[in-house]
């Protein structure tokens, strides 16, 4: 008997249903239970919420903290540094909203148990830098968590949503979503009135630098799986910013953070011969991206761009003077607890080589790049913005709701909105459950209607990796080695060598061009074509092909985004070598895509930037 | 192969499966102890070590960049919220910090059903939950003059 035919269905009813149940995911679920009493709010995770999303290892900083009640930022403050930091372009309006609520977001995380330094002098909360506070956050996200749990009516764990279901009547209204139960196969379909997807954004979709044993120490966690985009493409949604992938200058090999050693230990870097090189390429970059080049503080793709220029010149390795900083067992421990809070790797490295920071100085490098909604980039859905601050052409209904009728995103899903961090992605899903709710209740008797026959052509789709598996091992005695299928690994690599290759990875130096571009895409193409042979030894392994199935729509969006800003916005990011310099005449816009299911076609056009706060 | 699990004190009580972010330790069907299934995309996030009540997991640094000989070791208590390491040196130097993890008792967050039910006509507001309170300033911030600002932009 196969395993198709034993499998069972098990249909969820929701008022809202939260797919991702990271930080953002929670905030949805805390405030929509906040405001919405009696509605039933389902929570699903492909991991489990106590240890899930971005920050299940921990986090040694809150990086996104106004301080208003001390007087040390205001939200409009915030807006010019991500505006700066992202080379002007922001969608102002969401990031403003994000900055005035998160004080109240860390002040509740402080309520519910996160331990958060307070300098000793005045008793505020220690800062790392001017928007970072220090904290003891190795089980940030189990406090969290919890906080979840309490508020949900059911979280299911395990589960891999696979798609979003669409209402049967409407094209452009959700209905829910499907997926499969990674333990037992169990087929689910949630029905809901309305849907946020707190998904991650994405790893892997370039080869990482660690190609063996390593290749799962990439910055951002394996399992960001790009599903923030890979379940929001197919249903039309217009995707923003997608060429805006981020590449992280980090300690070499296990990308421990390095906030807290430039910001607080007052660290810094050095080519190979100890000097400083920041300041000496300055002109050179100047030359690339115009007055854009002496924004204070300096974009975090510019810093990139130095180092880089440096290595390239020969004068590296990179190296953090860390020996230089660690003169008080105090500062040595606050060092250690960067990287044991949230990167223990980092520790291991050291350990393994011997190296003692108080001693020996540490190299630095720049990681493949990743694709997030949440970090100092900004990729992701366009999104309504906030009624009272959002321009006319940037609201169209419910605060993060997406272009598709009752689908709501936070955190990596919401593209524009930069530099939000743990805290402001659960703020981001504070405002989109709060909306979500609202929503519900306007929408009264505005069931959506799921289609069956699209229910059961997804079932056959969403197991036939397995069936894949099942028939064609017969070919062969034993091994990887298969004339009819590949393995969801043998993808995951295909995808991460053409991306690398063609699409501005690190062996060339992240530089890309149209004939690269479209030359992927060819590729790619084939790729996707043969994602319908992948073949899944058991139920991890399905679960595996359905997170290739989202980076590869994540892939294609990166690729079709890059290709259609013809200009090199974020040196340091990456680069476009036939269009090597920063054109704000043409390009002071947002990208934008829509992708078609049906005809498989993307449209691309270009959507206004807004400058709303002065300065 | 970064996590691995040490034959005589695994149980096979899968607390390890149950946790692991990237659903890669699974208990082997013939030992009926649990084993790393993928190394290649553990992340080393010690959410196993740290889950595991036999302390029977531990990690290896990745073949690729990490010399052996080190060791990261660690105890999470979370009755009296605190974490313990321990770390090795390949040449044999040892370090040990101890870091809070909590201020309160686990468990002890207030469900926000718990909290006074908003009037209805506030759904319709920009403030979130527990705001203003919880800014901690007297009202949340805006750009009042936006929409006049707007209307003099081109």
């Amino acid at each position: 008997m196969s395993l198709f035919s034993s499998r069972k269905t098990r249909f969820v009813e929701a008022d809202i249903l939260v797919i991702g149940g990271g930080f953002s995911g929670c905030g949805a679920t805390w405030e929509s239970r906040y405001w919405g009493r009696d509605l039933k709010i389902v929570v699903v995770e492909k991991a489990n919420i106590e240890r899930s999303g971005a920050v299940a290892q921990g986090l040694s900083a809150i990086n996104c903290y106004m301080g208003m009640q001390w007087n040390e930022n205001q939200p409009d403050d915030f807006v010019r540094y991500a505006r700066g930091d992202l080379m002007g372009l922001v969608r102002e309006d969401l990031v403003f909203d994000i900055a005035r609520h998160v004080d109240a977001t860390v002040h509740t995380f402080e309520e519910w148990g996160l331990p958060i330094l307070k300098d000793p002098k005045n008793g505020h909360y220690m800062r790392e830098g001017k928007w970072q506070v220090m904290i003891h956050g190795e089980s940030y996200k189990p406090i969290i968590a919890e906080a979840a749990r309490k508020a949900a009516s059911t979280v299911y764990n395990r589960i891999m949503v696979t798609h979003l279901l669409m209402d049967k009547a409407r094209p452009n209204r959700v209905a829910g979503a499907v997926g499969f139960d990674m333990r037992n196969g169990t087929f689910y379909v949630f029905r809901a009135k309305a849907v946020i997807v707190s998904a991650g954004g994405a790893s892997h979709i370039y080869r990482p630098r660690a190609a063996g044993e390593g290749m799962g120490r990439t910055w951002y966690a394996p399992w960001s799986s790009g599903s923030a985009y890979g379940l929001l493409i197919p249903t039309g949604a217009r995707m923003t910013q997608m060429e805006n992938k981020i590449v992280l200058a980090r300690f070499k090999d296990g990308y421990g953070p390095v906030g807290a050693w430039f910001l607080l230990l007052k660290s810094y870097a050095t080519n190979a011969y100890g000097e400083k090189y920041e300041a000496a390429w300055l002109e050179q970059t100047r030359s690339i991206v115009g007055k854009y080049a002496d924004a204070e503080p300096v974009p975090t793709c510019l810093r990139n761009h130095a180092m880089l220029e440096e290595i390239k010149a020969g004068r590296g390795p990179i190296y953090m003077q860390t020996q230089a900083s660690l003169d008080t067992s105090e500062k040595e421990q606050t060092g250690w607890e960067d990287f044991l809070d949230m990167t223990v790797s980092q520790a291991v490295v050291w350990a393994s080589q011997n190296i003692d920071p108080r001693n020996t100085p540490s190299e630095l490098i720049t990681s493949e790049p990743y694709v997030m909604g949440s970090h100092a980039t900004c990729s992701g859905a366009w999104v309504s913005g906030p009624e009272d601050v959002a321009p006319a052409d940037y609201q169209w209904g419910y605060n993060r709701m997406t272009t598709v009728e009752g689908l709501f995103g936070a955190g990596d899903t919401v593209g524009g909105s930069a530099h939000k961090f743990s805290s402001g992605s659960f703020t981001e899903g504070k405002l989109a459950g709060k909306s979500a709710v609202r929503y519900v209740m306007e929408q009264q008797g505005d069931a959506p209607q799921v289609d069956e026959t699209q229910i059961r052509v997804l079932e056959e789709l969403i197991f036939r990796p397995l069936e894949n598996y099942r028939v064609g091992r017969n070919e062969i005695v034993a091994g990887t080695v298969a004339p009819s299928y590949i393995s969801p690994l043998q993808g995951l690599q295909r995808l991460g060598k053409l991306m690398d290759e063609y699409a501005g990875g690190v062996s060339t130096f992240y530089v890309t061009s149209e004939p690269m571009l479209n030359r992927g895409l060819e590729l790619l193409a084939m790729l996707k074509e043969d994602l319908g042979h992948i073949g899944a030894e058991n139920l991890h392994q399905l679960q595996r092909a359905w997170e290739l199935h989202h980076r590869v729509l994540t892939a294609e969006a990166v690729i079709r985004h890059t290709l259609f800003r013809q200009e090199t916005r974020w040196p340091g990011y990456y680069y476009r070598a036939d269009h090597p310099q920063l054109d704000d005449a043409a390009w002071h816009v947002f990208t934008s895509s829509q992708y078609d299911a049906k005809t498989d076609a993307w449209q691309m056009s270009k959507l206004p930037v807004h400058h709303i706060v002065p300065g | 192969m970064p996590t691995y699990t040490d034959m005589t004190r695994c149980d096979g009580c899968g607390e390890c499966v149950d946790i692991c972010p990237s659903d890669i330790m699974h208990i082997d069907p013939v030992y009926r102890r649990s084993y790393n299934i993928e190394p290649n995309f553990c992340w080393e996030c010690y959410s196993c070590v740290k889950a595991c009540p036999q302390h029977a997991i531990d990690v290896r640094g990745y073949a690729d960049f990490a010399p052996l000989g080190h060791k990261v070791r660690v105890r999470r208590e979370e009755a009296k919220g605190i974490i313990s390491w321990k770390i090795r040196f390949r040449d044999g130097r040892e370090k040990a910090f101890t870091f809070p993890i909590r201020t309160t008792p686990w468990g002890s967050i207030r469900p926000p059903s718990d909290y006074e039910a908003p009037a209805a006509s506030s759904l319709s507001s920009q403030l979130l939950a527990h705001e203003p309170d919880a800014l901690k300033v007297g009202a949340l911030p805006s750009l009042p003059s936006f929409h006049e600002q707007a209307g003099a932009m081109p």
